[in-house]
């Protein structure tokens, strides 16, 4: 019996006709696209995009050179060189991180002591040249001005679980 | 538009001719047109099935997109390979699009709009769908390449055997209206919605579609192209116009099935609504906007069938075609004898 039930559902179609019935459902489904430039998907506070370094609100960089990110990044992105400054502290002269190489995993903000090397929420970057990916000190903390407001503002909020 | 032409008082001949022109030109440029858009309703209903939204940004709500991708690939450089025939690689996209394009000449529009009102109007429509194929054989011949030949043998041997099941199920119509003449057939089909030869040719009608589907290459039925297996089969060494060609070929397939199924089995230009009382009045008359709806919903068909099934195995395909779809059609062809010859109503009485 149950042979003969399948070979009749097969043969009058019916599956495939739940199966077009399950399709049409979709055909009048709300849709769900984002039309990405001109509409956003909601992100995350912890969101990992581009990196910044940030400064201490006086304007001294907060980078004190200990090479924990160096140390503990994966994709080994991140070079640092430091030389003592002439007020006795130890600061990078050298801080560079490659985007070609970087996976994002954030482990370099997490094991940074000072929170000065960050991820912000910027994802919509590109390089023109080969060495436009290539995040010198410069580049970086030029970066963590610019987005510090918004930076603050998500480590603030995620202060509480940490 | 004849009473102006012949207002003109040209020799006989010369008018004739140009009135054939006219009506060629009145049938393609809405069919072109047609195949644009259609390629545009597939990527809008495709991505409709799928939840998102589609082409939007070219035009008014991405209206122009067709246009765009018609411009993009007239622009485009045609490759020859250095190893393929170049004469047959040059003609095989036409003698996929000739045909494609020629059977519409007998395709009635109502009862007076037809090119060539012929008596073998189905034959010859038969003969020239099938004859598509031979543009999809000599394009995997001549490309001299791997894919499209293993595209080119699959699609041979496809077609020939849905081209049987196709044939059949076409035969079940002739019986039914006793013409072969398209017009006559949907004349025969004249008293409303359950009239139409869709419900005693009911498998017949089933088969029809799905030989057509497989007819024309399309999903699950596109084994010739198999994007997944042999990249896109006999189409991979096509660029720019060529490609374009067997693309627009496909496409007229796809609305002649289309139409065809809606003039077989879906009573044409006729009014669903012919002999409701209350609805004939407004609704019943035979108009060939009932023949464009009727061969809308076939093409959205087709387009549903490709969002919702997997393609088939080429084994698989095979033992539908034989052991299946042609079996079937022949034991309905000897029990639509029987019910033509005991008059069964209220179809054949």
């Amino acid at each position: 019996m149950n042979a003969f039930g399948r070979f009749f559902k097969s043969l009058f179609l019916f599956e495939l006709l739940r199966g077009m019935r399950l399709t049409g459902r979709y055909l009048i489904d709300k849709k769900i696209t984002v039309i990405y430039p001109d509409e956003k998907t909601p992100q995350s506070n912890r969101f990992r995009g581009q990196h910044a370094l940030r400064r201490y609100p006086n304007g001294e960089e907060r980078c004190i050179a200990c090479k924990l990110c160096e140390a503990v990044c994966p994709a080994m992105a991140i070079t640092i060189e430091s030389e003592e400054r002439e007020d006795g502290s130890r600061r990078t002269t050298r801080y560079d991180i490659d985007l070609t190489k970087c996976i994002f995993c954030g482990y370099c903000e997490e094991s940074c002591p000072v929170d000065s090397i960050v991820e912000t929420r910027n994802f919509e970057y590109h390089g023109e040249k080969r060495g436009d990916l290539l995040m010198t000190k410069e580049k970086l903390l030029a970066l963590g001005d610019k987005y510090e407001q918004e930076i603050a503002a998500d480590r603030a909020e995620d202060a509480a679980f940490r | 538009m004849i009473e102006f032409i012949s207002s003109w008082g040209m020799p006989a001949d010369l008018e004739t001719l140009i009135i054939i022109l006219v009506k060629i030109i009145a049938i393609l440029l809405p069919l072109l047109v047609a195949v644009a858009y259609y390629t545009f309703a597939e990527r809008k209903i495709l991505n409709y099935f799928h939840c998102r939204v589609g082409p939007l940004h070219v035009g008014p709500r991405g209206w122009l997109t067709p246009i765009a991708d018609a411009i993009k690939m007239m622009f485009k450089e045609i490759i020859i390979p250095s190893d393929a025939n170049r004469t047959l690689f040059l003609l095989s996209p036409i003698l996929a699009f000739g045909p494609a394009i020629a059977a519409w000449a007998v395709i009635p529009f109502n009862d007076e709009w037809i090119l060539a009102d012929t008596n073998a109007a189905l034959l010859y429509v038969l003969a020239l769908t099938s004859f598509g194929v031979y543009g999809m054989i000599l394009a995997g011949w001549a490309s001299n390449s791997k894919y499209p030949f293993l595209g080119a043998m699959r699609s041979a041997a496809q077609v020939v055997s849905y081209e049987l099941a196709m044939g059949f199920a076409l035969v079940g119509v002739i019986m039914a209206a006793g013409s072969l003449n398209l017009s006559d057939i949907v004349n025969a089909q004249q008293g409303g919605f359950w009239m139409w030869f869709w419900l005693p040719l009911l498998p017949l009608f089933v088969i029809y579609f799905i030989s057509g589907l497989a007819e024309t290459n399309r999903p699950p039925f596109d084994l010739a192209e198999g994007e997944s297996e042999i990249v896109a089969g006999y189409q991979v060494e096509y660029s720019g116009f060529g490609f374009g060609l067997f693309f627009m070929a496909e496409y007229a397939n796809m609305i002649l099935i289309s139409m065809l199924a809606a003039l077989m089995f879906l009573g044409g230009w006729l009014s669903p609504f012919e002999g409701i009382p209350q609805l004939e009045e407004w609704l019943g008359a035979p108009s060939t906007a009932w023949l464009l709806a009727k061969t809308a919903f076939f093409m959205l068909l087709f387009l549903w069938v490709r969002a919702t099934f997997p393609r088939y195995r080429y084994d698989q395909l095979m033992r539908l075609g034989w052991k299946i779809l042609i079996p079937i059609t022949i034991a309905w062809l000897i029990l639509l004898g029987g019910a033509i010859v005991a008059g069964l109503g209220p179809w054949f009485d």
